[in-house]
């Protein structure tokens, strides 16, 4: 099953070059960009694993792709996604996400609905490889 | 016949036949860099020279790109040898400009950096370091200041060693990305070079930064105190002369840097005598370094290890 997350999901996988240009945005935001992994896709699991630390004062998005390099080249078959993270009074948080691999064979989920007291009807989604 | 049948071709665009060098030259911006450099730079004619000579190189490389001829991105790494304030800095500055607008190097600023912002103080803690500081630079310049000390013969376990395979690593696969500029006194880079030959090969362009003449300094000086709106008058602009063949006998003498040194210690007794003498001043008389202020300097009796009474 595709996975979708974050900004852009409705559009296919971007390739290096869209991925570069939607970086520069983020920098020329002045926005932080930190790399991050998992291989447990669950929408209830929000902290993937970080990828070295947020980049701050970054001029050009070599140095991002630098990093997205190191880490698809050491997690081939994770997923891995970009968070800029704008530092602004007010917002301190994550204004933009966007998944930048996924692996070659994704897992499925399960939906089990289980009956509770008074008719309400539990959701749990398991994965199933 | 002289009629001629014009190929349309489908596909990409076909090379234009010619390029105007002199229209290249103006539209880059590049002009606008090497002026700013002869005027704000005093001296320094072999290094103008093989800036121009670069720009030059790098304008053709463009031109021979769009004629579609063969080019390789050209090696556009430097060493910058030559002894303390001498204007090294202010001179990677203008390249990083200069590169930029040739389309070189995508963003065009400057990251300076010496052998702390990229050795690390324990195991493990070098190579995030020093890519930090490489990923800061992409898309510009990275000055490393002092580059020689990155690598420190006496100890094998240094982490410098690790901190220059880092670079000779991204200074070859990341050639488009960032331009690596080394920097430091002219022997001990040649010693550096000796002892990693490694960076020797991958640097196209060592140039030599010469040191000033008397007269040089005499016009840096006048330039300097011009930017901060002080001036000299005729017997200060004298003192001033003899003020630097002095300095230029001492130990420790560092161009540029000196004189600036000077000028601010100067300043510092300029105004301690417009307060003693307690009168009413005027913008003149606040503004004029006077022979006065300049005499006093320790220097023209032999500088600090004579006052020591140390033997020379």
């Amino acid at each position: 099953m595709r996975i979708t997350q974050g900004c852009f999901s409705f559009l296919p996988d971007l390739d290096d070059d869209q991925i570069k240009r939607q970086i520069e945005y983020c920098l020329g935001n002045d926005w932080a960009i930190g790399v991050e992994y998992t291989d447990d896709p669950h929408p209830r699991n929000t902290y993937w694993e970080m990828w070295s630390q947020p980049m701050f004062d970054l001029r050009d998005a070599a140095g991002v792709m630098m990093e997205l390099n190191a880490c698809r080249k050491a997690f081939p078959d994770s997923y891995i996604k970009l968070n800029a993270f704008d530092s602004t009074r007010g917002f301190e948080t994550i204004r933009m996400s966007f998944m930048v691999q996924r692996p070659k064979v994704e897992p499925k989920f399960l939906m089990t609905r289980t009956e509770g007291n008074g008719r309400a009807v539990h959701v749990t989604l398991t994965e199933a490889r | 016949m002289n009629e001629q049948s014009i190929v349309v071709e489908s596909g990409p665009e076909p090379p234009p036949a010619r390029v105007n060098l002199a229209e290249d030259f103006r539209a880059s911006g590049v002009a606008e860099i090497l002026e700013e450099l002869d005027r704000e730079l005093i001296g320094l004619a072999p290094v103008k020279k093989r800036i121009r000579e670069t720009a030059a190189l790098l304008l053709v490389d463009r031109a021979r790109q769009k004629l579609g001829l063969a080019h390789d991105t050209p090696t556009l790494h430097m060493s910058f040898t030559g002894n303390p304030g001498v204007g090294k800095t202010t001179v990677a500055l203008k390249m990083a400009g200069l590169l930029h607008r040739l389309g070189y190097v995508r963003k065009g600023h400057l990251v300076s950096v010496t052998r702390d912002d990229l050795v690390g103080q324990y195991i493990g803690h070098t190579a995030p370091k020093t890519r930090e500081v490489l990923k800061k630079a992409m898309g510009g310049v990275l000055f490393i200041d002092e580059a020689y000390y990155l690598y420190k013969p006496d100890n094998e376990r240094d982490y410098g060693q690790e901190a220059i395979e880092i670079l000779l690593q991204v200074m070859e696969n990341h050639r488009d990305d960032l331009v690596v500029i080394l920097a430091g006194y002219a022997d001990r880079m040649d010693r550096f070079f000796a002892s990693n030959p490694g960076f020797r090969s991958r640097i196209a362009h060592h140039i030599e930064f010469p040191d000033y003449t008397d007269e040089e300094l005499l016009r840096i000086a006048a330039s300097m105190l011009e930017q901060q709106q002080y001036m000299f008058d005729d017997e200060g602009f004298a003192a001033m002369r003899d003020y630097i063949a002095a300095r230029k006998k001492l130990p420790h003498f560092a161009n540029a840097r000196s004189i600036r040194n000077a000028l601010d210690r100067a300043r510092l007794r300029h105004a301690n005598r417009l307060f003693e003498e307690a009168g009413p001043v005027d913008a003149a008389s606040l503004s004029t370094i006077t022979e006065g202020d300049i005499r006093a300097s320790r220097v023209f009796e032999g500088g600090l290890a004579h006052e020591r009474g140390e033997a020379r």
